[in-house]
């Protein structure tokens, strides 16, 4: 029962404790069940709070570790492995930061089955830091997968009119990659005699690469099937029509989730495994996905732009944005991979805050159409305050915590070796000007000129000191890492770099 | 002939202990009135928790009995617990329903036992004429039971289910003798040795393999014997349905694993290809026929037919020495895993079932999350755990099934086996939808013997995923050389 008391496995469980606590708690009593949920929440933040002094920044290997054999019978050889590193630590911290701040915004938002939705809020939670911080590919599997169930509730019960078309949608197409990724895995488990650690895989394989055991081929197969997994969760462009379904059906604190940290599972799931597990395969494949990345960031613009739903407008930024997070991973070079792992945090920011903010007149006005707006800063300023802030640190603008991870991944991509081709960071920055394009164009017909007809008839109400407090600490952080990012660069750094010296470029 | 011998009679104490209790229970059960029928429920569940009792006694202990006629080792064991566990679930399951249902006599326990008998017989059975005699002493019961409820579609059901049952136990028997001809023996082991010798027909054994095969194909529901499946399972009172889902199939796979690992080795080249065919098409079939089902039971009973491809999937790489050991446990694993969310969602089934046939439509599942939580979590552990999805016994069970394929060198069946569980997933999910996302009132029985075992079960599918290693151990033990 050591393995109880070890940090990781604290931060990784806490939020199910709340969630014994949530089921002995009558359905009725909603105020208890909020506080409870916020309560367990805000401690599962300090639990990480507590992880992270406990970090070693200038440490580049795993840290903390929690290792305990789990099923070592019949051949087997799977461990209960949770570990941190530079590399997911950023990610760790921004699961525990989002998830209260989610909960809080579900207020007045969620009013029925209040119960059912903190306790499936929670399970997500749990299986997020999971997927954060496993290392062996069997548990990494499992909360992988996990993660889907309670999401595909949230949206599915407490989502907009297609709500139930989008959660079978979300989860069978995240399901399509999962599965391959599961051959694989078991594939790679039966090569290293049952082993599925990945410390341990990491020592074996390089060896079976080079005698033969895999062929490059074989590795090359692998490395798809793990891309199959990770590209729909990500998602890359063509893989990526469930997420407008997904993110437009689900409640605001589903889609603020689902953007902030679900969409990392992918990327990190690249930087975690791909690039470690598969390395030959990475670096043939670097221009493909650089390829990919490129489309998905003009396609998701320009898609942007076309939409007249606010919230569909910034699910297809999430396209475009992540194309510079996959951009920046496979430049293969210090600056792309941190830089992209940063702008993983930061979209986590600022769509958090996006999203946060449009369900906040949803809650309203009941609609998200663009048309029926305008005029809405003279009568909601400080609303219109926090999203523009929120905006600009979506587009990129410098001061805010966008510009500098996008910066970083441009400057990464031009001088890739592994990409060999300064044009695709020379297109993708011309998505940088299109957000720029769409946020503004958005931002003009909601907030300035002549009021819409929803902003004549409603009695809209400024942001309450709830919501305003739910924003607030996201826009911080925007200019925290927007005018001093080098703590967060610091974090990263030597983990970066062990991960890139073991690359053959 | 020789004298019985405390060993022989050892080797089938499980077996001989329920079969005796079952014929005292067959005359007691005169002496209890209409309509106090429970009793003899419990004096059934007592003679299988007896039974159960030595059966895991056994663990590890290995001996043949009756010049070597039956086996008892590790693999007889798992599947007698398995079996055995899988009467108790039946019983229980049938408790109220037959109360309910007004199909309540004494008879259905005894049958149901008869019928366990069988299925252990043939757990233990080393010899083709044992397999005969266990699989019409397991089939002739539940031939029996199937029309228990004498409404039209049970009686319909019975009478379809024994004459394809009948079909197919022809086939087992010109089997054997095709078999018998071929190598001069019906004991697998002398079978294994003939043929290895290469002093045998190849042709004509080849022949009486596949013969077998049709016929465990049959019991386990594989795709192309499976027509009778969704008509039989539809018709037959529910507690019925989901012990014959449970138990046939446990024992029509150890039948197959244990005839064809212990016997056919030598000819596997030939089978494989048969065994690999079957499997895919058993997974495809299965899984795009459920898809379009609208009543529960049909759709569960297609799901059945899928978990039969599933675990042939596994067994396909029997003859490669290296895997065969991980093939036989996996498949037995999974049929643990199985067993536990088919009782499971059988239970939940019946507590929605009303009298007439009615209750039974997906869609009649609409809103139950609200009203009937509990039952609701229930029902989506088992639906989960049929996908293979965390934190499910169904998904450890799956990693362990592709893991056999693909070691065994089958990397295409692996790919069908989880393309199709992603189709799974659709229908399975449609019933979660209905019970979570679509309003509705619908009414439950509740019985506690019912709530026992869909509760149980759910339990043992969440934690069992957790802690699988006892499980993985036992499987492992259990296998076949």
């Amino acid at each position: 029962m050591e393995f109880l008391l070890q940090p990781l496995t604290l931060l990784t469980f806490l939020p199910l404790v709340g969630v014994l606590v949530l089921l002995f708690i009558n359905a009725e009593q909603k105020a208890a069940i909020r506080w409870t949920a916020l309560v367990t929440s805000l401690v599962t933040f300090a639990a990480s709070l507590w992880v992270f002094s406990m970090f070693d920044k200038s440490n580049p290997d795993l840290q903390l570790e929690a290792k305990y054999a789990w099923i070592h019978v019949a051949g087997w050889n799977i461990y209960y492995y949770l570990a941190v590193d530079g590399l997911s630590i950023l990610l760790v911290m921004l699961t525990a930061f989002l998830t209260p701040i989610s909960i809080l915004s579900t207020w007045k938002a969620v009013d029925e089955r209040v119960k059912d939705f903190m306790i499936f809020f929670l399970l997500l939670e749990v299986g997020m830091m999971g997927v954060f911080l496993a290392q062996d590919l069997f548990l990494f599997y499992i909360f992988w997968e996990f993660t889907l169930v309670p999401m595909y509730f949230l949206i599915g019960i407490w989502g907009g009119p297609r709500r139930v078309y989008a959660a079978v949608k979300f989860f069978l197409y995240t399901m399509a990659g999962s599965i391959l990724m599961l051959l694989a895995i078991i594939f790679l488990g039966i090569q290293a005699q049952n082993t599925f650690n990945l410390p341990d895989l990491l020592v074996r394989l390089p060896d079976m690469y080079a005698t033969g055991k895999i062929p490059a081929g074989v590795q090359m197969l692998l490395f798809i099937a793990f891309t199959a997994a990770f590209a729909i969760k990500v998602p890359m462009w063509p893989l990526h029509s469930w997420l407008p379904d997904a993110h437009v059906e689900a409640p605001t604190a589903g889609s603020v989730i689902l953007a902030g940290v679900l969409l990392k599972m992918g990327t990190y799931g690249f930087l975690r495994f791909n690039l470690q597990l598969f390395p030959d395969a990475t670096v043939q494949a670097a221009p493909w996905i650089a390829l990919l990345a490129t489309i998905g960031i003009i396609y998701g613009a320009m898609v942007s732009y076309a939409q007249s739903d606010v919230k569909k407008l910034v699910a297809y930024s999430s396209v475009s944005h992540l194309g510079f997070v996959m951009l920046g991973l496979f430049a293969l070079n210090p600056e792309g991979v941190a830089g992209a792992i940063l702008q993983m945090v930061n979209h986590g920011l600022s769509t958090g805050a996006l999203f946060l903010l449009i369900g906040m007149i949803y809650e309203q006005t009941h609609t998200r159409e663009i048309k029926v707006y305008g005029g809405l800063w003279k009568i909601t300023p400080i609303f219109g305050t926090l999203m523009l802030i929120s905006s600009l640190s979506s587009m990129g603008l410098p001061g805010l915590n966008g510009f500098v991870g996008e910066f970083t991944i441009l400057l990464g991509a031009f001088g890739s070796k592994a990409i060999g081709n300064p044009w695709y960071a020379g297109v993708s920055a011309l998505g940088v000007i299109m957000a720029a394009v769409y946020i503004l164009y958005m931002f003009q017909k909601v907030f300035l000129g002549p009021a819409g007809e929803i902003t004549h008839h409603h009695d809209l109400k400024d942001l309450n000191w709830r919501e305003i407090l739910t924003v607030v600490p996201l826009v911080i952080f925007m200019f925290w890492i927007g005018l001093y990012p080098k703590p967060f660069f610091d974090i990263l750094a030597p983990a970066v770099e062990k991960l890139l010296s073991a690359l053959p470029l | 002939m020789t004298q019985p011998t405390y060993t022989d009679f050892y080797t089938l104490l499980p077996y001989l202990i329920l079969t005796v209790w079952t014929c005292v229970l067959l005359l007691v059960d005169l002496f209890i009135p209409r309509g106090r029928k429970g009793i003899t429920a419990f004096l059934a569940a007592l003679g299988i928790a007896v039974s159960l009792g030595y059966a895991v006694t056994q663990t590890g202990i290995e001996s043949a009995g009756f010049s070597g006629m039956v086996t008892l080792d590790g693999f007889s064991t798992f599947a007698n617990i398995l079996l055995l566990a899988s009467g108790l679930f039946g019983i229980a399951l049938a408790y109220g329903y037959t109360k309910r249902m007004g199909i309540e006599r004494g008879e259905y326990y005894t049958l149901l036992l008869f019928s366990l008998t069988g299925m252990m017989l043939m757990a233990q059975a080393s010899d083709l004429i044992i397999v005969f005699l266990a699989l019409e002493l397991l089939s002739i019961p539940l031939y029996v039971l199937s029309a228990i409820s004498r409404k039209l579609t049970s009686e319909e059901s019975g009478v379809k289910y024994f004459l394809l049952g009948a079909f197919a136990s022809g086939f087992v028997v010109y089997g054997t003798a095709l078999i018998f001809g071929a190598t001069g023996s019906t004991h697998l082991v002398s079978i294994f040795a003939q043929s290895a010798s290469g002093s045998t027909s190849g042709l004509l054994l080849t022949i009486g393999a596949a013969l077998l095969l049709v016929g465990f194909g049959f019991k386990v529901a594989a795709v192309p014997f499976h027509m009778w499946t969704p008509d039989v399972y539809q018709g037959a009172p529910t507690s019925v349905t989901a012990f014959m889902a449970a138990g046939a199939k446990i024992a029509g796979f150890v039948a197959l694993f244990r005839v064809f690992s212990t016997a056919f080795p030598a000819i596997a080249s030939d089978l494989t290809d048969i065994l690999w065919a079957l499997s895919a098409l058993t997974m495809i079939v299965g899984n795009l026929t459920a898809i379009s089902q609208t009543n529960i039971k049909r759709m569960l009973a297609y799901s059945a037919i899928a978990h039969a491809g599933y675990i042939l999937m596994a067994f396909v790489p029997y003859g490669n020495e290296k895997v065969a050991p991980v093939a036989v446990a996996a498949g037995l694993f999974y049929l643990a895993a199985y067993a536990l969310s088919n009782f499971g969602s059988w239970g939940v089934v019946i507590a929605l079932e009303k009298a007439e046939g009615k209750g039974l439509e997906i869609e009649d599942y609409a809103g139950l999350a609200k009203k009937y939580p509990a039952l609701a979590v229930a029902m989506t552990i088992f639906m989960l755990s049929l996908i293979g999805f965390p934190p499910t016994l169904g998904m450890v069970g799956k990693f362990y099934l592709f893991r056999s394929a693909l070691a065994g060198g089958f990397p295409g069946l692996a790919l069908i086996g989880v393309v199709t569980s992603l189709i799974s997933a659709y229908y399975y999910l449609r019933v979660v939808v209905n019970m979570y996302m679509k309003e509705g009132d619908p009414e439950v029985e509740r019985e506690p013997w019912l709530g026992f075992t869909t509760s149980i079960t759910a339990v043992i599918t969440v934690a069992a995923s957790l802690v699988p290693q006892f499980l993985f151990m036992l499987a492992y033990t259990a296998v076949l050389r």
